[in-house]
């Protein structure tokens, strides 16, 4: 009789399909039934769009890479929540697109330090961290202080973010690009950062 | 959880199982047509592969494995809307406000469910309340005087306050008030700082450089330097008095300031944001409005108490 093993063995399509349904098992169990529960895609009561000026501070957010020593997310322990406040939960990411929960904590969580700073305080600290917190290893931003956002796509942004759910209106659209032109990078950032974690009510 | 996602769920989750238990028998047999432990009757470069079976430590591993699988999947939840027979939850799901979560918590609690989170909050909630509590009940001008409670607040002073006003409290420049100068923008008492705490402050220092102009502000600044005690240029800091009663109406006549206001005074030489000419003229130009964030819901009064008992230790 034929070894069947060599079928797969000597059949590297095969193999591959093999392997993809094989693995498939855990992404239809685990991750496409979260799809369609209302847990995980009913906003917070407080939850609202960002405003155009937050939308372009977290995109400088994406850019500057805050997310890779930064984490968004704050794990139901009580030595997290007596820090950083409630446990983050999923009603407050349903639109969030990519989420920023990151998994890496060279800095603090950032999930909720929306008003716990004032906004002064956040553009010393991002031209300087040293200049508030002389122990702290943050690199400065200070270029974020100089360029200034023209607002070109912003609008674009907004009308894709409301074609995956984000609830804009059309006059939010239509006014992004007046809101947010001539504003500093620093702004922006600033703007997005005092949102983090206060839709939670 | 619907009915559909629980069996879709279970079906893949208890399928693969079964799965991996006929995949294993399967395997276990010997359908090569070759006599166990001989050749398989080919090879590369002088490599041979002999027909062995899996070890046995292996498979018993994958026994094992299933087994627990099954028993982990019975206990804990994992099968779409079944929870368990432990009832075992990390914390509550699908918050929707902070009063939900809380109640939700508090139910927990009271009913002593397998809830880790809500165990963790109960024991912490049975270990420290009764200490901040007792700290509560004490007026702050005492309490600075009891060690421990003054090193409690150092700590959740360097947890929560150290970013702004620094690890060592003496402040930062740009508006980062120093705390051990006994210098106090809204009063230095227990209940003041209390108050600061819980409330949080707004300063509201307008800018004066339309109203006055850039002759007039570099007046007001002279003479305000001059409250002070520095050398200025005694023209500019008469004209400039004439134009503080604007500026009177918070800091007063006698540019002492006004605590009901957080106004600061202008005579003590401490300045929140620099005492050079420059520093002085860019606050009179576009005005000054420092944030102090309120912490009443972050810390709760109780442990706010405790922190203002500590910033009062700091200078009396």
């Amino acid at each position: 009789m034929k070894n069947p093993h060599e079928l797969i063995e000597k059949n590297v399509g095969l193999l591959t399909i093999l392997i993809l349904v094989a693995i498939s098992f855990g992404a239809l169990a685990q991750i496409l039934p979260l799809m369609f529960q209302q847990q995980t895609l009913e906003p917070v009561k407080g939850l609202r769009p960002y405003t155009a000026l937050e939308m372009e501070g977290r995109d400088i957010y994406i850019r500057e890479g805050c997310v890779g020593c930064h984490s968004q997310m704050i794990r139901p322990f009580r030595a997290e929540t007596e820090r950083y406040g409630h446990y983050s939960v999923a009603g407050e990411s349903v639109w969030e697109r990519p989420f920023l929960w990151g998994s890496k904590r060279t800095g603090p969580d950032l999930a909720r330090v929306g008003g716990r700073y004032s906004d002064e305080w956040h553009r010393v600290h991002l031209i300087n961290p040293r200049h508030v917190v002389p122990e702290s290893n943050m690199p400065g931003y200070p270029w974020l202080a100089e360029n200034k956002l023209t607002g070109k796509d912003i609008a674009k942004k907004m009308s894709v973010h409301r074609s995956l759910g984000m609830p804009y209106t059309d006059e939010d659209i239509e006014g992004a690009k007046a809101a947010v032109k001539g504003k500093t990078e620093m702004e922006a950032l600033i703007a997005y950062l005092q949102s983090l974690g206060t839709h939670l009510k | 959880m619907s009915m559909f996602w629980t069996i879709w769920i279970s079906v893949i989750s208890l399928g693969t199982i079964i799965g991996c238990y006929f995949l294993l028998r399967w395997t276990l047999a010997n359908k090569t047509g070759v006599k166990e432990g001989d050749e398989m009757g080919h090879e590369f470069d002088g490599i041979v592969e002999l027909n062995n079976q899996v070890p046995r430590w292996w498979t018993i591993l994958f026994w094992i494995t299933m087994v627990w699988g099954f028993a982990y999947l019975l206990a804990y939840p994992g099968l779409g809307a079944y929870k368990g027979f432990l009832g075992w939850e990390s914390s509550n799901q699908g918050i929707l406000s902070l009063a939900e979560s809380e109640e939700e918590l508090r139910k927990d609690i009271e009913e002593g469910a397998w809830n880790e989170y809500a165990l963790e909050v109960k024991l912490a909630e049975e270990k420290f309340d009764p200490i901040f509590e007792a700290y509560a009940k004490i007026p702050i001008e005492e309490l600075a005087k009891d060690d421990e409670a003054v090193q409690v607040g150092k700590r959740l002073f360097l947890q929560n306050c150290a970013q702004c006003h620094g690890s060592d409290a003496r402040g930062q420049r740009g508006g980062f008030p120093n705390l051990t100068d006994n210098d106090w923008l809204y009063g230095g008492t227990g209940e003041k700082i209390k108050e600061t705490l819980i409330n949080g402050r707004q300063g509201l220092m307008p800018g004066w450089l339309d109203s006055f102009g850039e002759q007039g502000i570099s007046e007001v600044v002279a003479y305000a330097l001059s409250l002070s005690g520095r050398d200025v240029d005694a023209n500019l800091a008469s004209a400039g008095k004439a134009r503080f009663a604007a500026c009177a109406a918070c800091h007063g006549v006698d540019g002492k300031g006004n605590q009901a206001l957080g106004a600061p005074n202008l005579t003590d030489n401490i300045w929140l944001y620099g005492g050079t000419e420059r520093a002085v003229t860019e606050t009179l130009n576009y005005g000054r409005n420092g944030v102090m964030p309120a912490f009443k819901d972050t810390l709760g009064e109780d442990k706010i108490h405790v922190v203002a008992t500590y910033v009062y230790s700091l200078s009396n």
